[in-house]
């Protein structure tokens, strides 16, 4: 049993009230006196150049303040007119030339939205059409139209050292890994298997779209209120942007209405702080859906995976693996470079060679998405591991047992795994199926099949979080963050890893939302790092606290600091707890005054040894490791091609559960968003245009595709260096639903899918091709 | 052309000069600061906009509001209005259902009217009758179980 009072235990989130209320802050609350709207003209083509801006009577509108183009932006003096995580490659406005179908071309800013909408009418360019290339493989190949003819580092994160400028190509970064000798085993092999694995672009759809206020303040400082991850990064991005000091920059960040990784990164800021710069006004920029499906997406993935088996043992495995970034890399090399490390699996293979591209198409850019390009990746090799322990007539769970790394044992990198709770959540994960229990035998139109899944993702490493926790003479504390609440529950996580360490009650404990005036710097807020880092800067911040009152009550008392505890609100000798005194005493102790307050400042900063660019060889490449398992039982309707669930676990393995509810909760509602992507989820494109850009059109998974029987189980491998032995929990369960729900489907119908989503059409297909249902028609 | 229109928001008669374009969700947002009415979609097909019209739910991203003059409009502001929760919102509460909590308010509000037009729904009615609604965070487990706690709550007394 837990000795701990608050950590571990299921408390529920403070902010609760304010949201079944709906009285919560969100960026769209805000109002400012003399606010201006924002409307944007964009792209009707997927690569063109811009010949003609004829923007005049736009700007004679009534109640039009402003009317921007990408040639006004380039001409302004100390702005810079591009901007990126990786590679400063988007421009605010498009610049001569458009690279996307909703690429941002003249920007408008009105007293209202609808005269600001009316103005976009009275704007005519003309455009004269480029070549395009919309397949990512065609647009790896040497001699493809070129999106970008060149590239510029942004340097703005240590991880991304390895980007590099350059290469007339649309790949703007290749990812290596080189273990063993490949060549070799499969020359040697008994069995080599191959196959390619695809999954589309998608939409995140987060409910509350991108939304970004921008005001200047009496004291020329430019506030930013936005729905952002990152509000670090938004601030460094802006005072890159317009060459202004980062202390005359403050970006605020409410409560996010979801984020799944749209929010990370500049999105609307740049644009929206350069419409307060020219108007001197309040200007607030809300996307409509339709422009949230051309602002971001989940990168289109195809894998070519190759496995050669010898002695029932996979003795080399060889991926080739192509992101569709679109036409702005975003974090896209972040991206390839951190699954792309794991995309040989989290088996033992002596032999492994990785190829991950990040390439350029004319398409809308992708970026981070909830798992981070690792489902992806465990689409392609979870999968393939079902056909080859079913090619090789072994059971598939036993077949992953045989091959799942233990602790202490080198991932395909050369790094140990540590805390690495892999095989446990395979047990767990089959057992909770009932994998072992004899299946019936199969008959009539519906037939049933189970499935199970597992795969790792590793946090990114190198990576900061900061904190500060001023105490309060009454014991009451304020946690200064900027980490993000945007659903997780990251305050009630920091509330009672604080609480815990200072010994104070839940309630005392206020979080103090990101503010870059007054919070410090986090390095974003997404990856499943939150827990870890913030926890533990959190953490080391109240321990710095606590020295100082546990040094003042010594002293009072005269007794050692290493005797005593801090619990219940008071500072007291271990064993003789009525010697001690509340923390307001231990306050006038040390002070001699009210009101005091004592402040403790930490960073978490954990570092990684940088990979060999060659091999990919890494003595430690990440900080820690989540292992997930998925086991799922379907329903197929032959009939129909509908599947349904009948059963599903996500089974996660996250350290310590700081908050055991919150953990099922993310790993449920992770595992829902990843069934939905599974079925249902993809943005057709023709031609670089979107089919489906509308939620009439793209439909996500509704209470009524909820699995019949839907449970999360919760692993706990405690992580030495993690607060209280806590790792991160957001992606754990979006990570190997897809291979679960695919390997389910062959159990029950002898039907392999290997292109995302699963829909009806290609079961009967399957079905079809494999002579058991007569096509239909002609 | 602004109209003059006389809207009944939560048992208050709100006097409004109002274009014949805009839509209700706009009028209750932007004129009435009701923050819990929120745009997801702007096609009727997310739920995040849902207001009751007369008891029933509707997506106020689809009405004019010129033309729901004399209508009852309730939005979630007006089930707690003395500071005491809804049994709905207390129940939503209890089973944690809001996670990012953008969806929350227009949940609600199909709950109730749910509840109003059959008291004990079988689970398969209320994912029927809740499919209109989208919840990203994927708190469809949780929502479910407030649907049956704010059931009991209502019929403690």
């Amino acid at each position: 049993m837990s000795t701990h009072s608050v950590v571990g235990k299921s408390v529920y989130r403070r902010d609760a009230t304010q949201k079944v209320t709906g009285q919560i802050l969100h960026v769209g609350n805000i109002e400012m006196p003399g606010m201006l709207h924002v409307a944007v003209l964009r792209s009707p083509y997927p690569h063109a150049r811009i010949t003609r801006i004829e923007k005049s009577r736009a700007e004679a509108l009534e109640g039009v303040a402003a009317v921007l183009t990408g040639a006004d932006i380039a001409a302004m003096p100390g702005v810079d007119p591009y901007f990126g995580p990786a590679f400063c490659d988007q421009p605010i406005l498009a610049i001569d030339r458009v690279l996307h179908v909703g690429d941002l071309v003249v920007a408008v800013a009105a007293e209202e939205l609808r005269q600001a909408e009316d103005a976009l009418q009275l704007v005519d360019v003309d455009y004269e059409p480029l070549p395009t290339v919309f397949d990512v493989r065609e647009a790896a190949q040497p001699g493809a139209p070129l999106v970008h003819e060149e590239l510029r580092p942004a340097g703005a994160f240590a991880d991304l050292a390895h980007v590099k400028a350059g290469q007339k190509s649309n790949v703007c970064y290749h990812f290596k890994l080189r273990k063993g000798n490949v060549q070799n085993a499969f020359e040697e092999a008994d069995r080599i298997f191959e196959d390619t694995f695809s999954s589309p672009p998608a939409q995140h759809m987060p409910m509350e779209p991108h939304v970004t206020l921008v005001y200047m303040d009496e004291n020329e400082k430019i506030n930013v209120w936005t729905a952002t991850q990152t509000p670090s990064f938004v601030r460094t991005q802006l005072a890159s942007t317009f060459g202004i000091s980062m202390n005359r920059i403050r970006v605020r960040v409410p409560y996010l209405g979801g984020g799944y990784g749209s929010k990370l990164y500049a999105k609307l800021e740049p644009l929206v702080t350069l419409l307060a710069l020219t108007t001197r006004r309040p200007v607030r920029y809300s996307l409509t859906r339709e422009e949230e499906f051309q602002t971001i997406t989940k990168h289109g993935v195809v894998v070519k995976i190759k496995t050669a088996v010898k002695d029932g043992l996979i003795s080399a495995r060889h991926c080739e693996v192509y992101f569709d970034t679109g036409a702005y890399a975003e974090i896209g090399p972040r991206i390839v470079h951190k699954s792309g490390y794991t995309s040989a699996g989290p088996y033992r293979i002596p032999n492994v060679w990785i190829d991950a591209y990040c390439v350029y198409t004319n398409k809308p850019p992708a970026g981070a998405f909830r798992g981070f390009g690792v489902p992806q990746v465990i689409w392609a090799y979870d999968s393939q591991m079902d056909t080859i322990a079913r090619a090789l007539g072994v059971d598939s769970v036993e077949f992953r047992m045989r091959h799942a790394l233990d602790e202490g044992e080198p991932f395909a990198t050369g790094t140990q795994v540590r805390s690495f709770g892999l095989k446990e959540s395979i047990r767990q994960a089959a057992q909770a199926i009932e994998w072992s229990k004899t299946r019936p035998p199969k008959s009539g139109t519906r037939l049933r099949g189970k499935g199970i899944a597992a795969g790792v993702k590793a946090v990114l490493t190198p990576s900061i979080s900061g904190a500060i926790i001023i105490m309060n003479a009454d014991g009451s504390v304020n946690v200064l963050s900027s980490t993000v609440e945007m659903g997780q529950g990251s305050e009630t996580m920091m509330a009672q890893i604080v609480a815990e360490e200072l010994g104070i009650s839940f309630d005392q404990v206020r979080i103090v939302q990101p503010d870059t005036d007054i919070t410090p710097y986090d390095t974003i807020t997404a990856g499943s790092r939150s827990t870890y880092h913030m926890g533990n800067a959190v953490r080391m911040a109240a321990g710095k606290i606590k020295t100082e009152l546990f040094s003042a009550v010594a002293a009072k008392l005269e007794v050692n600091t290493e005797d005593l505890i801090a619990r219940d609100g008071r500072i007291s000798v271990r064993g003789t707890e009525e010697k001690g005194m509340t923390i307001g005493q231990a306050f006038l102790a040390k002070f001699g005054s009210l009101g005091t307050t004592i402040t403790g400042e930490a960073i978490c900063q954990p570092t990684a040894a940088p990979m060999d660019p060659e091999t990919g060889q890494s003595e430690k490449c990440t900080e820690y490791w989540f292992p997930s398992a998925s086991a799922a039982e379907v329903e197929v309707d032959t009939e129909t091609g509908q599947v349904s669930i009948v059963k599903f676990l996500s089974v996660g393995d996250v350290g310590t559960a700081i908050n055991p509810k919150h953990c099922e909760q993310q790993l449920l509602g992770s595992a829902i968003t990843h069934l939905s992507l599974t079925f249902f989820e993809e943005m057709i494109f023709e031609e670089g245009q979107l089919l489906n850009g509308s939620l009439l059109d793209y439909q996500i998974a509704s209470m009524k595709d909820l699995p019949e029987t839907f449970e999360p189980i919760v692993v706990e491998e405690p992580h030495e260096s993690g607060p209280f032995g806590a790792k991160g929990v957001g992606e754990t369960g979006t990570l190997t639903v897809s291979a679960a729900i695919a390997n389910a489907v062959e159990d029950a119908i002898g039907v392999r899918i290997r292109d995302l989503p699963i829909t009806p059409e290609k079961i009967l297909r399957g079905l079809t091709e494999k002579g058991q249902v007569a096509p239909k028609g002609k | 052309m602004k109209r003059a229109v006389s809207l009944r928001v939560n048992g208050r008669e709100e006097q409004l000069q109002i274009e014949d374009a805009d839509t209700l969700l706009e009028v209750l947002r932007d004129r009435l600061r009701l923050w819990s009415v929120r745009e997801g979609c702007g096609v009727g097909a997310c739920g995040t906009c849902t207001v009751l019209l007369d008891g029933r739910p509707a997506s106020s991203c689809l009405l004019l509001a010129a033309r729901v003059e004399g209508r009852q409009i309730v939005t979630v502001e007006g089930l707690s209005q003395d500071s005491t929760l809804d049994p709905i919102q207390q129940a939503f509460v209890e089973q944690r259902a809001p996670q990012c909590g953008y969806c929350t308010p227009g949940f609600i509000l199909s709950v109730k009217a749910l509840l109003d037009e059959n008291p004990k729904p079988t689970d398969e009615e209320v994912r029927e009758y809740l499919a209109g609604n989208l919840c990203r965070c994927g708190g469809y487990p949780d929502i479910m179980r407030s649907v049956r706690a704010a059931h009991e709550l209502r019929n403690r007394d």
